[in-house]
């Protein structure tokens, strides 16, 4: 299997704790890109704030390196404005599921081509360890005084709710499944989630990597019917097994750049990124004569 | 120069914005120059809202408070403005109203009893209409036939403007609402003998057109080559976004209604990323919203354009009243420090070329620009002079053009410290680059680095821009200057209140009083040096529709020059032309010794 660390690793060092699932997550991209053969200026790499926020620093892609919660809407606005690029947006759980739920639940509404990838490790570990969405209640992870109050949400059965048109999930240590599951989130027409469990080693002592590793299985691709909403909810709630893989894939379902190709004249091909606007001595070329006739008097 | 004041009112719902716009493109198809302002509750039907339509054969700068035709279909419009008629005026009304059982008494006025539930009735029979209680929206459009008439306004240009309303589903109902009008035209003509003003045709040479601010503001992105909007909606702001959706199509505009503000300008600010000419609208709580990601847009140097249409605040305030409360905010918004661009129009016209060119700033310093309109600007509706194209230019800045060799692969200093502060830009997408944008600061390809050697020149090299932007920017961008600059008396404004000060400018100077109005158009960043020029040594005069003075107040921050009379407005309700030509009459000639003086006409 070809090494494309030299390609796109970028020669940043990374800060992250060592044993970090972020470790794992970090090379599953850079092998899907590798893998895709995405010349890396065409790729846009939107991240929000915590460790995982640090991912785009790491690889040789554009690297937007947004607000809290925020890499969703950043990210749709790039690929609307040119959908030529290909757009991943990466956040922690806290910031997909938490102050993001918002933009998270929204964009399924939207279904715009791009990946969604979330590190999901059940704390906020950049300001060292508070609970998040995804904390079970009851579970007292180091650094909370009292156990957890709150219930965590369940990140895959929300995803489907909102009408992702692409809801996986993976483990930051099988990296091999999780690259592959990230190629086919980037190859498929559409919203993909991909939610990754990520053991966080310095602050999350109760989800940790052998606990996962217990729980987890996989969901086979020839087996499991991924055309299948309400087996993917069934899959999603199951409190007994920890699943991993493909949920649920739609590409039929229209993407939010094919409704407004629908709408405007001749969208995409002509996008708010590629307009000629003006011409070589800088006067405007837009014509509103037609809009203008109409309020002459 | 002669007025026709006209004020229609009646129940939202009732048609009362439809039909006054219907009058005002009437007044203008005859010839007329006309100001409409449109007054509405928070509320969807039932409440009063009025719209006042000034006409003149002259440009107007402002509406007039006091009344030539009041326009009635109901009791509460009547009762609530009787008191505005001028002698001589004239009053509309539902003929099944007892003027007397309202204790209105007014031999200096012509009342024109309109039969309104008789007309309908007629109406209805004739065209096979059914349910009468859905016709009685026809009484706006009677209503303002019933003042064409009385005015001897030609028919004809009321049936022309019909047709530009009466559009769509409604074209159905343009032909019974002309019979309706007609019928009520001829009956109120036979009243005009009894009024001496007239709004016959007559001969305007200059090339016009009917607008609002909000549509103007539209037209000025779209000719600045703006494709990607995005908003929430909210009053006074939606109807920007609106009308570009309804002419998107043509221009593959890309209009996108977020799920909140924060959404709205996080896409703008990705798809400037990406090379688009982006932009947001909004009104005061939407852009607190807005306000961490404007961190960011300055932070990572990247253009947008947002135009907060101010409204009465804090918090919900007054949602559809008028209100110039967010002047420092907007300075200030965001917490610590970064450059960004505040400007105010003073009229619709200035609002189409002043938008089109903040995308010019935006991209040229590479920075949000802010444009505070107001709620007066957005749903006034004007007469101006032909919008002008070639007024317009495009400049983009510093973005590099030439395509990297495809071959090898180059980390691009998005952020390069450079003589004059202002690095290259390239777009996501650009062949053979890479770059980095981080909200942390950062190194000049966008790594984040706390090192504070980096940050002491990084931090500079953002806010230097500002001192920049003083030092290239034209006199005629930053200032407007009105009346006598020797005066003893400078009066300064922002916003669609420069209008009135200008009209209460001309009405004083027939009055022998004079005095220097200078508008500031350039907010932030405010050239001290040249403000502080033109204010020195005179008694200043700040008129604002706020509480505090904010534009006074920032003046006064960086200039030194105190304020010695401050003319303040918050009621919700722009300051008028008659309480203003009063206050400045207090002030200038009648020795006003108070700092503030506070005004509150009208409902």
């Amino acid at each position: 299997m070809q090494n494309f660390q030299s390609i796109y690793r970028s020669d940043v060092e990374s800060d992250w704790c060592p044993g970090c699932g972020d470790f794992g997550i970090l090379s599953a991209i850079i092998q899907a890109l590798g893998e895709l053969e995405i010349p890396p200026w065409k790729c846009a790499i939107f991240s929000g704030i915590g460790c995982s926020g640090k991912t785009p620093h790491f690889i040789n892609t554009y690297g937007i390196h947004t607000l809290h919660g925020r890499p969703l809407p950043f990210a749709i606005g790039a690929k609307m404005a040119n959908p030529s690029l290909t757009v991943i947006a990466i956040s922690g759980d806290g910031d997909g599921y938490g102050i993001g739920a918002g933009h998270f639940v929204n964009a399924g509404r939207r279904n715009v081509d791009i990946t969604y990838i979330v590190h999901n490790n059940g704390v906020y570990g950049l300001t060292k360890g508070q609970a998040s969405p995804t904390l079970k209640r009851g579970a007292q992870p180091k650094s909370l005084k009292y156990p957890n109050l709150n219930d965590m949400v369940n990140p895959i059965a929300i995803a489907l709710a909102s009408g992702y048109s692409f809801v996986a999930r993976g483990f930051a240590y099988n990296v091999k499944h999780l690259k592959e599951i990230i190629k086919q989130a980037i190859i498929h027409k559409g919203l993909a989630l991909v939610d990754v469990l990520q053991p966080c080693p310095v602050f999350n002592t109760v989800d940790t990597k052998e606990k996962y590793m217990e729980r987890i299985k996989i969901l086979d691709g020839n087996e499991f019917p991924t055309n299948d909403i309400k087996k993917a909810f069934e899959k999603a709630l199951d409190e007994e097994n920890l699943w991993i893989g493909i949920f649920y894939k739609n590409p039929e379902k229209e993407t939010y750049e094919e409704r407004y190709s629908e709408i405007l004249s001749s969208y995409p091909s002509e996008c708010p990124a590629n307009l000629k606007m003006s011409d070589e001595k800088g006067n405007p070329t837009t014509d509103i004569s037609e809009v203008l006739s109409n309020f002459l008097c | 120069m002669m007025i026709v004041n006209w004020l229609i009112g009646g129940p939202q719902g009732m048609g009362v914005e439809t039909s006054a716009n219907s009058f005002a493109r009437s007044c203008a198809y005859a010839g007329y120059w006309v100001f409409g302002k449109r007054e509405y509750h928070s509320n969807i039907t039932g409440e009063h809202s009025y719209f006042i339509v000034t006409v003149s054969d002259k440009p107007l700068h402002s509406f007039r408070d006091k009344l030539d035709v009041l326009a009635t279909f109901d009791e509460r419009t009547l009762r609530l403005h009787i008191n505005d008629v001028k002698s001589g005026g004239v009053v509309i009304y539902d003929a099944e109203i007892s003027l007397s059982s309202l204790n209105i008494k007014r031999d200096d006025i012509v009342f024109v009893p309109i039969k309104y539930n008789e007309i309908i009735k007629e109406t209805a029979e004739k065209f096979g209409l059914g349910d009468i209680k859905k016709l009685q929206v026809m009484r706006n459009s009677i209503c303002v036939f019933a003042s064409a008439g009385i005015l001897e306004l030609p028919a004809e240009c009321v049936e022309e403007s019909m047709k530009h309303i009466f559009i769509g589903k409604r074209s159905k109902v343009l032909e019974p609402n002309k019979y309706a009008g007609l019928t009520a035209y001829k009956y109120a003509q036979s009243f005009s003998h009894k009024i001496e003003k007239k709004l016959h045709k007559r001969e305007e040479e200059t090339k016009r057109v009917i607008l609002t601010g909000t549509q103007a503001t539209a037209l000025g992105k779209l000719v600045a080559g703006c494709r990607f909007q995005t908003y929430y909606p909210i009053t006074p702001a939606t109807d920007e976004s609106e009308f570009l959706e309804s002419i998107a199509k043509k221009y593959n505009m890309v209009v996108i209604q977020a799920e909140d503000e924060i959404a709205a300008i996080t896409m703008s600010i990705g798809a400037s990323l990406a090379g688009a000419r982006a932009s947001s609208s909004t009104s005061g709580p939407g852009f607190s919203l807005m306000a961490e990601a404007l961190g960011w847009s300055g932070m990572n140097e990247v253009p947008i354009v947002i135009i907060n249409y101010q409204r009465g605040g804090p918090s919900t305030g007054l949602p559809t009243r008028h209100e110039q409360g967010d002047l420092k905010f907007a300075i200030y918004a965001g917490h610590g420090e970064f450059p960004r661009i505040v400007l105010a129009p003073g009229d619709i016209q200035e609002a189409f070329y002043m938008v089109a060119d903040a995308f010019n700033l935006a991209e040229k310093y590479q920075c949000p620009v802010i444009v505070l309109e107001d709620k007066l600007l957005a749903n006034s509706v004007k007469t101006i002079n032909q919008l002008d194209i070639s007024k317009v230019k495009i400049e983009r800045g510093k973005i590099l053009q030439d395509s990297q060799n495809g071959q090898t692969l180059k980390k691009f200093r998005r952020f390069e410290f450079s003589e004059d502060g202002i690095s290259p830009r390239v777009f996501l997408g650009h062949e053979g680059f890479i770059f980095w944008n981080s909200g942390d600061e950062h190194d000049e390809f966008g790594h984040i680095t706390e090192d504070p050697e980096n940050r002491l020149r990084m931090h500079e090299k953002r806010m230097k821009k500002l001192q920049k932007i003083v030092e290239e920017t034209p006199m005629e961008k930053k200032i407007g200057e009105f009346g006598n600059p020797d005066s003893k008396f400078v009066v300064v404004s922002w916003g669609s209140t420069v209008g009135v000060a200008l009209s209460a400018l001309e009405e004083l100077k027939e009055k022998g009083i004079e005095f220097f109005l200078l508008q500031i158009k350039m907010i932030h960043p405010l050239d001290a040096e040249l403000v502080k020029s033109k204010i020195k040594g005179k008694v200043k005069i700040a008129v604002e529709n706020n509480y505090s003075g904010q534009l006074a107040s920032h003046i006064t921050e960086k200039t030194g020059e105190f304020f010695d009379h401050l003319i303040l407005k918050w009621t919700g309700r722009p300051i008028s032309h008659d309480e203003l030509v009063s206050a400045l009459e207090k002030i200038i000639k009648m020795n006003y010794k108070e700092k503030r003086l506070v005004l509150s006409y009208g409902i």
